[in-house]
């Protein structure tokens, strides 16, 4: 490893076997089909060896954080759908709770119920279809992503039916929610929930125990439990390195401290891709535990709190976070006093985590790098913003 | 570990079940076509999607009250331009994140739905490519005047001017929004009838106050005057 960070940027030449041979560079992306979205990794092989490894990205940048310093607080809500685009609902939460800290808005209860679970419906979508993309990269074409995205479609419907979009939901609001869930959601969410046990379990089935995934995953991309400290790994990831550190445990926003749930994670020692596997779909259980809950303890009332019409915060700094599926995600926010902010900067999971692809991936093998990077569960639109 | 042990075989049974029951099972069977249906009766908005032949035409379960595809403008009449609601105060079109709203305000006034004075947009546009069905713009209207419609073939070999919707293509009765939201139209209604009621009560008070008022004075008026003729006379 220590060799490889002092090879020079060009073809450098070999001796071997009294053969000249020198290191292949592979430019993979942006449209290499095995990447998630517009991501290139400027690799350095060995043969099959990852000897050095460069990400390259910026390709999706829409200047959403400028965007937002030059538009009204609400304006920017939609907007962050399009971070995370597969987990929409818990990016409108982490933004909403840092602008409902800058005017202290009381939410009510319903809404924060609702809040509860439409964030982990989100986890469950984003697991069960990153667990999909993952064997996906792994080879298995197919029969996995269908079956994840299968139920991930009966999820949708539940948005939609609630914020009247599948992905793009931008249904929180400063103070609750948009509107309330229409007559008979409730019961068909429960529906859904309590079916997703039973594919659960056909999953496990099919994946958990099979020798090909086993042999692919195990001891591949280990990331130790210090490095993922310091570098600021959050999320499933950082569990699967063995530290026990879950926002809505650690913070207990909203009202996370009502519900019983164990947070999974490894003892540390390995940290491999496996692991990162293993800690959502233990997770998704997890979920399907706090949303039985928040099934049964909603009640009514109004799912709208005393947002002010024109909101307009007096100079504040403030910084709101939630457990999003992919890790911490924050919003920091400036305020002046105008109905603009000075300031909006977004913390993602997805960039922060993939800062020690390269750790992972030195010294594997080029194939490897590709689910090294699957188990990292990034969405470039959020890595990029 | 052993190659091709038992979690293999395992893995192969589940896809086998699948693969079995979806012969067997209906709602496994998860594609629609509706090669069978005729062209005229193709759905034209989200929700619209029948299980089956013979099943209404809105299948009430999978209808979504919220659906939203891109803003339209209410006008209460038969005829649009009279009735519009729309005043152009252009707080939309200041709010719209991707900026996507252009409004001209018309020079003079005309009477709307409620027989008051108002202005008018001389031009509504919405450029739907922009457009990212947020909702924002409803959400800020005062004025009820702009919802969301629902409405999702507008495929057009134009590019440009197919997909820059006129203030006359975006002109639809409060009767097609009914039509489309039933729940939201009846509730946002229901909100402006009470609304209504509430303005014409505060309205009655400050009338029946100011008449109180008036009363008031023309008795003390009337004392003063009656006081009068004492006055004069003990001026006299």
């Amino acid at each position: 490893m220590s060799s490889a960070t002092a090879i020079a940027p060009n073809y450098e030449l070999i001796q071997q076997d009294g053969l000249e041979t020198s290191l292949l560079e592979v430019s993979m992306g942006p449209h290499h089909p095995s990447t998630h979205g517009v991501f290139r990794m400027d690799v350095k092989l060995d043969g099959e060896t990852v000897v050095d490894l460069q990400p390259v990205f910026g390709y999706l940048h829409r200047n959403h954080e400028k965007l937002a310093e030059n538009m009204s607080y609400l304006g920017s809500m939609p907007f962050t759908d399009r971070l995370d685009y597969f987990n929409s609902m818990t990016n409108n939460w982490a933004y909403a709770l840092a602008a409902e800290k800058l005017v202290e808005i009381e939410v009510p209860e319903r809404a924060d119920y609702l809040r509860v679970i439409m964030a982990e419906l989100t986890r469950l979508v984003n697991h069960v279809s990153l667990v999909g993309f993952f064997i996906n990269d792994l080879g298995a074409l197919g029969t996995p992503l269908l079956y994840a995205f299968r139920e991930r479609e009966k999820i949708l419907d539940l948005f939609e039916q609630a914020s009247g979009a599948r992905m793009m939901c931008n249904y929180f609001r400063f103070g609750g929610l948009r509107n309330d869930v229409p007559e008979g959601w409730l019961d068909r969410a429960r529906d859904v929930v309590d079916h997703f046990p039973v594919f659960l379990d056909e999953y496990e089935q099919l994946l958990c125990e099979n020798e090909i995934i086993l042999s692919r995953t195990q001891g591949v991309g280990c990331l130790s439990r210090d490095l993922a400290i310091s570098a600021g790994i959050t999320g499933p990831m950082l569990r699967a390195s063995g530290v026990n550190y879950d926002i809505r445990k650690v913070d207990k926003y909203s009202i996370y401290d009502r519900f019983q749930f164990r947070v999974p994670y490894t003892d540390g020692n390995v940290g491999d891709c496996y692991d990162r596997f293993m800690v959502r779909m233990l997770e998704m259980r997890e979920s399907i535990r706090i949303l039985k809950q928040a099934l049964d303890g909603i009640g009514d009332g109004p799912v709208l709190g005393n947002a002010p019409k024109v909101f307009k915060p007096k100079p504040a700094e403030v910084y709101g976070r939630v457990e999003a599926p992919k890790g911490e995600l924050g919003f920091y926010l400036i305020a002046d006093g105008t109905p603009k902010p000075y300031r909006y900067r977004v913390r993602p999971p997805s960039l922060i985590n993939l800062t020690v692809l390269r750790d992972m991936c030195l010294g594997q093998k080029v194939a490897d790098a590709v689910i090294i990077l699957g188990s990292i569960d990034i969405v470039l639109g959020e890595v990029d913003r | 570990m052993s190659l091709l042990g038992g979690g293999i075989f395992k893995g192969m049974a589940v896809t086998l079940r699948n693969f079995v029951g979806s012969y067997f099972y209906k709602d496994r069977l998860t594609t629609n076509d509706y090669s069978w249906r005729p062209s005229d009766k193709l759905p034209q908005h989200a929700g619209e999607y029948p299980k089956e032949e013979g099943e209404q035409l809105r299948d009430t379960t999978t209808v979504t009250n919220y659906s939203r595809n891109f803003p339209m403008l209410l006008h209460d009449g038969s005829e649009p331009m009279d009735t519009i609601r729309c005043v152009a105060c252009q707080i939309c079109e200041r709010e719209c994140p991707p900026q996507c709203i252009y409004i001209e305000k018309s020079t003079e006034k005309k009477e709307n739905a409620g027989g008051k004075p108002q202005f008018y947009p001389a031009k509504f546009d919405i450029d739907v490519s922009v457009c990212m069905s947020c909702q924002i713009c409803v959400e800020v209207c005062p004025f009820d005047a702009i919802v969301m419609n629902s409405q999702f073939e507008l495929s057009t070999p134009d590019r440009f001017g197919g997909l820059l919707l006129r203030r006359d293509d975006l002109l639809k009765s409060n009767d097609y929004y009914h039509n489309i939201h039933p729940e939201e139209a009846a509730a946002r209604d229901k909100r402006i009838a009470e609304e209504k009621a509430a303005k014409e009560a505060k309205k009655k008070a400050a009338a029946e106050a100011a008449r109180k008022k008036a009363e008031e004075k023309a008795k003390a008026d009337a004392e003063a005057s009656e006081g009068t003729p004492d006055i004069q006379e003990d001026a006299e």
